[in-house]
């Protein structure tokens, strides 16, 4: 009994993870209907961000995350203005395939700087630092602080969506971009904002990432497969579906892996699609599309 | 570049529905002593060569299926390296443990991974657009770790065709004694023409369906999707039967692809690079949404490959920056630019109303 009730808990922990993923997702698919296929490989670069602003300024993950912010806010933002404003438009396939052209550049030129190694973003005695729930259950520090940052972003994202001028203008574009437009909102300018803030929250899934597990360049598509799944899970539009989302594949992975290893991925992918097809617009559904 | 019919529906007002243009007519002309040409090489040219070819037509042929399926039918799937994987692991399967002739499992393939295609189009058909996109590359992974879980077919780490199954394909000994060449030229031989006719026969597949009814629905569909609704086209059952044919082709390639291989491992037949990624470049620089644009593509994406793949990552970095500046600059490709600026149309799919004599 006390394995599955640790499966449990150590799914709804790895949910937080996977909703920290899915946050950026969502937020731009929310705004500018946009599905970054390279959202994965972006939050594999933000940990080689951290880890080499760790290296050379011989900071901590965390401390070394404060000081990559900024230079991912300000990534987003140009990536947004130079490049993807111009995907955006009626047609499906161009932001597709420039997104996906995106992640195999960004693959790849991590390759080359960085070569195939495995890496881990070390975060000293906090890593092995753990809550006894009972003799049998143990809940990590690291991995309750990704849940607790979960949901502190998704709160943040909430109240930029629903209390600041910004998210108003967030939400004038994804309810009607034409009549935002006549209202005199700078679309293409709201967008990069809506990047560079996606670009903060997948900063912050890649900390919690690196010290989780060991990464390396090859480790994007299934990140962004796992945030994907939790979106559609959530309900499209809903930050806490999101939330839910993640929590609902991490819990199918460690049960699955709770019964064979090897199916632990396979288990959160059968969740997902078993959720596509009981309901097929998620379980928390506010944005039609 | 094939003339099905002329379907000149001449009509008491003076007016028809034409088809063919002068160029078509004239590749057509070309293309028949082109195709006999390849045909024959192989009693001629050096063994690389042919492997090289063989490559480049399965390349040609899954171009053609994925330039179906997102050209035409607006299905953008990243995950068709499931029917690639599954196609290979069905044959390595069907061979090694039913002992069925290898050409004879390539066909019976193609029957399987469209069985198989209805129930995975009806999940993913519930997602639109992009967020098809990435269902497709969910349910590829999916494919990818259960074939990982039979042990049988050497589960994560694969297993091989022994020379027991790739040396008996139907033909190596016809080929043996007519040609005289060794065995392993012979079995290069079987699947070289095996790769031309997947090729061709995918050529021609998608010239078929685009001069059908279907055609006409796809067409309609593309340029209005309410008004085809609306029109009478049922669009899910259009894009279902796309999906289907599609995945039934793209299985029967990937069975030929590994036959050749002759080995197999998860995470090789359902490589997302090597079978989707390289085909939507291919389809991107050459035209999509163009029967010419894959085979173009393909020429040029050859060359890239013959000439560059020593850079490794750079070169990879180079093809994504290609696919992005081509989807930026000119979005219908390199056949589409040509055909817009000298009214090329090789394969002519385009019903045009002619009045009187005049073009």
């Amino acid at each position: 009994m006390t394995v599955w009730a640790d499966a449990l808990i150590q799914g709804i922990l790895l949910g937080g993870l996977y909703a920290l993923f899915a946050a950026g997702l969502s937020l731009i698919f929310g705004i500018m209907r946009l599905v970054n296929l390279a959202h994965g490989d972006l939050i594999i670069l933000a940990a080689f961000v951290i880890l080499t602003i760790a290296a050379w300024l011989g900071l901590d993950p965390f401390a070394a995350t404060l000081a990559a912010l900024p230079i991912m806010f300000i990534v987003g933002f140009a990536l947004q203005q130079l490049l993807l404003n111009r995907t955006l438009g009626r047609e499906l396939l161009p932001p597709l395939l420039v997104t996906f052209g995106l992640s195999i550049i960004i693959e790849n030129g991590l390759l080359e700087l960085f070569s195939a190694d495995s890496r881990r973003l070390h975060g000293g005695s906090i890593e092995t630092a753990s809550l006894a729930l009972s003799p049998d259950v143990a809940m990590g520090v690291v991995p309750l602080l990704t849940l607790a940052s979960a949901v502190a972003v998704i709160v943040a994202l909430n109240v930029v969506f629903y209390r600041t001028a910004l998210g108003r203008a967030f939400r004038a574009t994804s309810d009607d971009l034409e009549i935002a437009q006549l209202m005199g909102i700078d679309h293409p300018r709201i967008f990069s904002f809506a990047m560079a803030l996606a670009f903060v929250v997948l900063t912050i899934a890649a900390l919690y990432l690196g010290m989780h597990a060991n990464f390396d360049p090859t480790a994007g598509p299934e990140r962004l497969l796992y945030a994907f799944e939790a979106v559609i899970v959530g309900g499209l539009g809903s930050f806490w579906g999101t939330l839910c989302g993640g929590i609902i594949i991490g819990v199918a992975q460690t049960t699955g892996a709770q019964l064979n290893p090897e199916w632990q991925i396979l288990a959160g992918h059968i969740a997902f699609l078993a959720v596509l097809v009981l309901k097929p617009r998620g379980l928390f559904p506010r944005a039609t599309d | 570049m094939i003339n099905a019919e002329p379907t000149p529906t001449a009509t008491k007002s003076g007016y028809r529905i034409e088809t063919p243009t002068p160029e078509s007519q004239a590749a057509s002309v070309v293309a028949l002593p082109f195709v006999v040409l390849l045909a024959v090489l192989p009693s001629f040219a050096a063994r690389d060569l042919v492997e090289e070819l063989i490559f480049v037509f399965y390349m040609v042929a899954l171009a053609q299926c994925w330039n179906l399926l997102a050209g035409y039918a607006g299905l953008v799937s990243v995950g068709q390296q499931a029917f690639v994987g599954l196609g290979g692991y069905l044959l390595f399967a069907l061979t090694i443990m039913a002992g069925i002739d290898p050409l004879a499992a390539i066909v019976l393939t193609g029957a399987v991974a469209a069985a198989l295609a209805l129930p995975t189009a009806v999940i993913v058909f519930r997602l639109r657009g992009a967020y098809f996109a990435i269902g497709t590359w969910v349910v590829a992974e999916v494919y990818r770790l259960i074939f990982a879980q039979f042990k049988q077919l050497g589960g994560g780490t694969g297993t091989s065709l022994g020379p027991d199954i790739t040396n008996t394909v139907a033909g190596i000994e016809w080929i043996k004694s007519v040609l005289d060449v060794r065995t392993p030229a012979a079995r290069d031989i079987v699947s070289y023409w095996a790769a031309l006719a997947l090729a061709l026969g995918a050529i021609l597949l998608v010239y078929v369906i685009l001069r059908s009814r279907l055609g006409l629905a796809l067409g309609a569909i593309r340029d209005a999707e309410d008004a085809a609704e609306s029109a009478g086209v049922d669009n899910w059952r259009v894009k279902l039967t796309v999906y289907v044919i599609v995945a039934a082709a793209t299985g029967m390639i990937g069975a030929l692809i590994y036959l050749q291989k002759a080995r197999i491992s998860p995470d090789a037949a359902f490589s997302v690079l090597d079978w989707t990624a390289y085909v939507i470049v291919i389809v991107v620089i050459g035209g999509i949404g163009t029967i010419e644009g894959p085979i173009l593509g393909t020429a040029i994406f050859y060359l890239l490959q013959r000439y560059l793949a020593s850079f490794g990552a750079w070169y990879l970095i180079l093809l994504g920056a290609l696919a992005i500046a081509v989807m930026l600059y000119a979005p219908k490709g390199l056949w589409g630019y040509l055909a817009e600026r000298y009214g090329l149309i090789l394969f002519p799919t385009r019903r045009r109303l002619v009045i009187g004599g005049e073009r």
